[in-house]
């Protein structure tokens, strides 16, 4: 009895997105070591944007479908937290600190300088999509306040000079 | 395992230690200055000068003094260690060569001395950071040598759940979150529920700008928090555990992950740990950046799965949390203290601090203030010692004007309270809150209306929407005071502000929302003169 076919609960699942994109294999991938669960569905949408950078409507429909979850759940989880970003981001990233202790040390003013430079405003992507500014509450290192993340890289004791100066090179191309 | 074969890990780590210690601070923000190069240039200097059989280069937690790093601290058996502050990699064989004579320690060659009998160091008095700095947060064996897992092998091979809760309770712990709710009274009522599935939650969603303690303590010393957590779960009858983190804190993740990994295959944590019949799974949950989440039913709503919007309580998590079974939610900071209270008694706990806030306290000391980082005093000490004696002041000799903690959900401390000590009561007089305990120093550069719009603009921002009161009563007092800012309010503004600002602390849904207002209040209290001068008087 034991080796009979029919015994098997799940039904089984493709694994090959029509796409052909080998990262739907890998989220395909997470989703099964977390049992197709409902509320893995944070964690899940986590792995998406490590995947594919962004969280894109396709995407969204494929893992509430996957998930067997309604797709305006899943829109609703994924844009009520700050961390997923439902639109493409640019090459590169400038994140400023926007915690206490930055803003007391000049966090805004640095912004400001940035958003004059680049021409955008925070949370926005330059026309190029080569440069992306955003903002943070609180990275957590206020001891060197103020902080600047560029390209996941945490810069501390930051002024308007020193970080232009660090994200010129993102920026000189076209915008 | 036995507790005999713990005390052999330890035995065999201490032996295997060489006879000098060279530590790198590779978290916080010592990791944003560069230090893991550091430490591996440490390393290489070590090998290259030949005193690989003599010299061990460790990766510890924070040091403390975050504002000037990368630290690195040397410590000989029986010697008085040194500290060397702001030590860039290129120094690595200046810190080797200082090994080699006993009486130079290297100041004339450009390194910089830290000063280890300065009051920050000296008025501390670490018991949830007591390994921060001392063991490398990566290695179950560190911390096995630091008296690790003891309590928890106390707590379940000679306590019942009920002598856990006891001394929890009689040791006078509250929780370190903010409010400051009895820690032992919270463990009784959960465990108090009828028998079933329970569980246990750390809160580490520390969202507060300008806190950073519960993070240093993950990055530092993760296995101390497992350690409560596997205690918690045991004393109300849990056998499931999240840890709910910040997923701006990649590396408090990853140092986590390891622990629980490291635990797990040492059997201590799992089933039947210490071969009693207790079982316990603790996993991990990433946040996802809502500052809403770190209240408790969101929260939980977000372990869930789902978006973090609060519920109204009762009931209480400690009835009906996670999936309506009975959950303990406690701080990262709460969880650290509970095994130092067991393994040396609720009695040389309550003995620390003051009448109603026991023991010690851990505040991230930021802003305006010449040494910023992490201090853990006794509850108590005045906010004059803390930010004038061990912070050493604002900077260039300017003076203090106000001291914010809590966060957004606190307010500001005039410098004319100074001398107030800092415990719970004390700081809700002041119209503030003691919150997770970040402090921010401010100087007389700083607008204060400007400071209360700041934090309404994140309160306006961080509004989940589920109740109006929040989310249009912040969008409304963050209007007002851009108008004040501005110079555009007339004093009838001024009332509105008021009315306003008691009208969404009374009517909000969860703390969010109640204690939005908190910031403006405070200042309107301490700083009315500021709000007056930008209102137009025609």
């Amino acid at each position: 009895m034991e080796s009979s076919p029919g015994i098997t609960t799940k039904p089984p699942r493709s694994s090959e997105h029509p796409s052909g994109d080998r990262r739907f294999k890998m989220l395909e991938a997470t989703m099964k070591r977390l049992q197709y669960r409902s509320d893995a569905l944070i964690e899940v949408l986590h792995s998406a944007q490590g995947l594919f950078g962004y969280l894109e409507e396709d995407l969204l429909l494929y893992i509430a479908h996957s998930l067997k979850l309604p797709a305006s759940q899943v829109y609703g989880v994924a844009s009520f937290y700050h961390f997923f970003s439902l639109k493409q981001k640019g090459a590169h990233t400038c994140v400023i600190c926007t915690g206490t202790a930055c803003y007391v040390k000049g966090a805004a003013q640095i912004l400001e300088a940035v958003e004059q430079k680049a021409g955008i405003q925070a949370g926005e992507t330059t026309a190029n999509k080569q440069f992306s500014l955003g903002t943070a509450r609180c990275l957590g290192a206020c001891g060197s306040a103020p902080v600047v993340v560029i390209d996941d890289t945490v810069e501390g004791m930051q002024t308007p000079e020193s970080t232009l100066q660090r994200i010129a090179e993102y920026l000189s191309d076209g915008t | 395992m036995e507790l005999s074969e713990l005390r052999e890990i330890a035995n065999q780590t201490k032996q295997q230690r060489r006879k000098t210690q060279i530590r790198c601070c590779t978290v916080g923000g010592c990791r944003s200055a560069q230090s893991v190069a550091v430490k591996e240039r440490l390393e290489e200097a070590v090998t290259d000068a030949g005193l690989g059989d003599s010299v061990d280069v460790c990766s510890v937690g924070c040091m403390g003094l975050c504002s000037q790093g990368p630290l690195v601290s040397v410590e000989s058996e029986g010697a008085e260690g040194v500290l060397y502050t702001q030590v860039r990699p290129e120094q690595a064989g200046l810190v080797v060569a200082t090994l080699d004579s006993s009486t130079s320690q290297g100041e004339e060659n450009g390194l910089v001395i830290g000063d280890r009998s300065h009051p920050f160091f000296t008025r501390q008095y670490p018991i949830v950071l007591e390994n921060s700095g001392k063991i490398d947060p990566e290695s179950i064996e560190d911390y096995i040598a630091a008296d690790g897992y003891q309590a928890l092998f106390r707590v379940l091979r000679e306590m019942t759940p009920k002598e856990v809760i006891d001394t929890i309770t009689q040791s006078g712990l509250r929780g370190r979150g903010g409010a400051g709710y009895p820690t032992g009274l919270k463990w009784a009522t959960v465990a108090k529920m009828p028998p079933g599935q329970k569980y246990v939650v750390c809160n580490a969603d520390e969202g507060d700008p300008g806190a950073f303690m519960d993070r240093s303590v993950l990055e530092s010393d993760p296995h101390r928090v497992l350690e409560g957590m596997a205690i918690a779960a045991y004393a109300v009858g849990a056998d499931q555990g999240y840890i709910y983190v910040r997923g701006e804190y990649p590396l408090a993740i990853e140092h986590l992950k390891k622990a629980i990994q490291q635990s797990r295959r040492y059997g201590l944590l799992g089933s039947q740990i210490f071969d009693s019949p207790f079982n316990v799974r603790i996993d991990i949950r990433i946040g996802a950046g809502a500052f809403v989440c770190g209240e408790e039913t969101a929260l939980i709503a977000s372990i869930e799965g789902k978006r973090g919007v609060p519920r109204p309580r009762p009931p209480y998590p400690a009835e009906s949390g996670l999936w309506g079974c009975p959950t303990l939610i406690n701080n990262v900071e709460t969880y650290a203290n509970i095994a130092p209270i067991i393994r040396k008694g609720a009695d040389w706990f309550a003995s620390i601090g003051t009448e109603k806030s026991k023991g010690t306290k851990v505040f991230s000391l930021a802003g305006k203030v010449e040494n910023t980082g992490l201090i853990e005093v006794p509850m108590g000490t005045s906010l004059r010692d803390i930010v004038e004696v061990m912070g050493g002041g604002v900077p260039n000799g300017g003076m203090v004007k106000a001291v914010q903690t809590g966060g957004p959900s606190g307010g500001c401390v005039p410098a004319s309270e100074i001398d107030t000590p800092v415990d719970y009561e004390s700081l809700v007089k002041l119209g503030s809150i003691m919150g997770s305990g970040g402090m921010i120093v401010m100087d007389e550069n700083d607008n204060m209306v400007d400071v209360a719009r700041f934090f309404m603009e994140f309160c306006m921002d961080e509004s989940c929407g589920k109740c109006i009161p929040c989310r249009a009563g912040t969008v409304q007092l963050y209007r007002l005071l851009t108008k004040i800012r501005d110079g555009q309010a007339t004093s009838a503004d001024l009332e509105q502000l008021e009315t306003l600002c008691d009208l969404v602390k009374q009517t909000s849904l969860c703390g969010l929302g109640q204690s939005a207002p908190n910031p403006v209040l405070s200042t309107l209290r301490y700083f009315q003169q500021e709000y007056l001068d930008q209102v137009k008087t025609s």
